[in-house]
């Protein structure tokens, strides 16, 4: 044990020498291990850091909520759906009158507009269409102001809710209370602003304009298509009212036992799905990409060691005559080729720091300690695998032939 | 212990395979050698010299016959036994030195130390005493090429002699020197000698090999003439 520590000693001195005697060759040599790590890094970092943001963020569709839809979220048989009738406030209203899991229903209507305050204009900006029971299903909070009531639905009152960022761009200094805002060319009163939500995949989710259903219907169009929003009691509730609300639709649209769906009843969850699927995808390109630089890297490696082993043939008959055994000639150039990946490694890892923090503007990332140590340690890993093969030959040089080559 | 030999080489035989063809290079050697000599192995290049002294470094095994060096047959070992045996018993001083150039002369001469599993405190102290005893006590730090022709073969020597070996096996010692510097390198090597080591030279210079207190002359993998210098 005691001799193996001073063997392993030995061998860094050996190989941080003999990497110091080459510096240009060694960094150009980890070229491939550098891109390699900074690639596995870096995707590690952003997978991460939308992992951790993304759930956080799904959460503004409201959690135990489902969505009646025409369409089924993330379905590609587009032609056929286009045949489907709308949905309209009449199955909503079957859905208030018959479910008896739903414990809030709103609709959800839009589209999108200039939305002006005197010379202050943001164009395409969205402007939704829903009734009060919108912050039951769904998290928003006013954050001044209040919220669209019954009495504004019923009345067909043209006042609206902003999104934070609208409210932040049109009133960067008034109190936007009260003030009269034109959402294409229809004057609003602004009766409150809600909470911010924050970016979704580099999107604001802050850059929209609420108003009473009818009055989006009465003003924007009856056309749009329409989502109505169903919250149960509780996550265990969700796949019954799911089977439920299917009940209901079915009924509504008068199907026969063997026609199929001719709506979407989403929830949440699909999402989330959708986009760990996406996400997976990602993965496995960054990390084919990965394996491809690491492996090009490490055939570089092994391609450099396989010179150095041959440069340093008198070195190796030498280090023998001296009384050097086969694994300790062989673990030298191990280590050599370990280090040098590390190397590799540690410039692989600076570098996936300074592409995250790059990328931090549109996708979030975060960088864990132990990423830092998995990449140094992986790229020694691949050092160690690649330097089998030389080191396997400078173990096996006869003393006698090493010495006498020149 | 028989009979008090260092070295017991009987019948060696080394045949080398070119190809098909086999070329005998050593055909039947005979020799003994007590502690404390001071021999030289002299010979026409093809003679078998360097062959003989490869096999008496443990850098090569006999095709036939036996080696016994220091009552142990070494004649079958494996790589990593002789490896072993080579790091134990034999200094070796090469014609052209042979140091690591990226390496300074404390290191050199510990390298032998550091195969045979030393931890650092001894190498260095040893390593410093060799290198006092060379003549050498203030070039420590020097690298190679930083020091003369003269100074890289004692830095050599020292290193030969760090690991206390039963024998010296010197190559062309002054080969690669002019003739004062290597009048001073033998000088070094007799002044071993008369310490008590037993030191064999491989030469074809008359004149160094007259330094020995025995020559063997070899022709042909054959030993032509063995005598004690008078």
């Amino acid at each position: 044990m005691f001799r193996f520590i001073v063997e392993i000693l030995e061998g860094l001195r050996i190989a941080f020498r003999a990497l110091r005697a080459n510096k240009v060759r060694s960094v150009l040599t980890t070229l491939g291990i550098i891109i390699g790590v900074t690639t596995v890094i870096l995707m590690t970092c952003i997978i991460l850091g939308l992992n951790k943001s993304v759930a956080g963020q799904f959460a503004f569709l409201g959690s135990n909520t489902v969505y009646v839809n025409k369409f089924e979220w993330f379905s590609h048989n587009w032609r056929e759906m286009m045949k489907r009738p709308d949905i309209t406030l009449e199955h909503m209203r079957r859905i208030e009158e018959e479910s008896e899991l739903a414990v809030a229903v709103s609709p959800w209507a839009e589209t999108q507009r200039t939305v002006g305050f005197r010379e202050r204009k943001l164009s395409r900006v969205d402007v939704g269409g829903t009734n009060e029971n919108y912050i039951l299903t769904n998290p928003a909070r006013p954050e001044i102001g209040r919220f669209i009531t019954a009495a504004d639905v019923q009345h067909n009152r043209h006042v609206c809710v902003l999104g934070y960022e609208v409210a932040q761009r049109l009133f960067p200094q008034q109190n936007p209370l009260g003030q009269r805002i034109k959402i294409g060319s229809i004057p609003f009163r602004v009766v409150g602003v809600q909470e911010r939500i924050g970016k979704l995949l580099g999107q604001s989710m802050d850059n929209y304009v609420m108003v009473p259903i009818g009055t989006f219907m009465k003003e924007f169009g009856r056309h749009h298509w329409m989502s109505i929003i169903v919250k149960a009691s509780g996550p265990q509730e969700v796949e019954n009212l799911v089977y439920e609300l299917r009940g209901i639709l079915r009924r509504a649209r008068h199907l026969g036992p063997l026609e199929p769906d001719d709506f979407g009843v989403n929830q949440q969850s699909s999402l989330m799905n959708a986009f760990l699927r996406i996400m997976g995808g990602v993965y496995l390109g960054g990390f084919l990409i990965a394996v491809i630089s690491l492996v090009v890297g490490g055939i570089g490696i092994m391609n450099i060691m396989l010179v150095s082993v041959t440069e340093r043939t008198q070195e190796v008959g030498l280090r023998k005559a001296l009384g050097a055994k086969r694994w300790m000639i062989g673990w030298q150039f191990l280590i050599e080729s370990a280090v040098l990946c590390s190397i590799g490694g540690v410039l692989g890892v600076g570098f996936a720091f300074l592409g995250a923090k790059g990328v931090n503007g549109f996708l979030p990332t975060t960088m864990p300690p132990w990423v830092v140590g998995f990449g140094v340690i992986f790229a020694a890993v691949v050092g160690l695998f690649f330097g089998i093969y030389p080191a396997m030959k400078a173990a096996r040089l006869r003393p006698i032939e090493a010495l006498r080559y020149e | 212990m028989q009979n008090n030999h260092l070295i017991e080489l009987r019948d060696i035989e080394k045949i080398y395979k070119v190809g098909t063809i086999e070329v005998p290079a050593l055909r039947g050697i005979t020799m003994l050698v007590r502690p404390n000599e001071y021999l030289a192995i002299m010979g026409p290049s093809g003679s078998g010299k360097s062959t003989l002294m490869n096999l008496i470094g443990c850098l090569d095994t006999p095709t036939k016959g036996t080696y016994t060096l220091a009552g142990e047959d070494v004649s079958r070992l494996s790589d990593n036994r002789l490896a072993e045996i080579r790091n134990r018993r034999i200094g070796f001083v090469f014609q052209t030195f042979n140091l690591l150039p990226r390496a300074n002369a404390l290191h050199n001469v510990e390298l032998p130390l550091v195969y045979a599993g030393k931890p650092i405190g001894i190498r260095r102290q040893k390593a410093r005493e060799a290198l006092a005893a060379v003549g050498l006590a203030d070039r420590t730090h020097h690298r190679p090429n930083e020091l003369s022709g003269g100074q890289r073969q004692r830095v050599a020597i020292a290193r030969a002699l760090i690991n206390n070996p039963s024998l010296i096996l010197a190559d062309e010692p002054t080969g690669n020197l002019d003739s004062v510097t290597g009048e001073e390198i033998m000088a070094v090597l007799d002044e071993i000698h008369r310490q008590g080591n037993t030191i064999i030279l491989v030469t074809h210079e008359e004149y160094i090999a007259r330094k020995a207190k025995r020559i063997v002359r070899l022709l042909d993998g054959l030993i032509e003439k063995d005598d004690y210098v008078s």
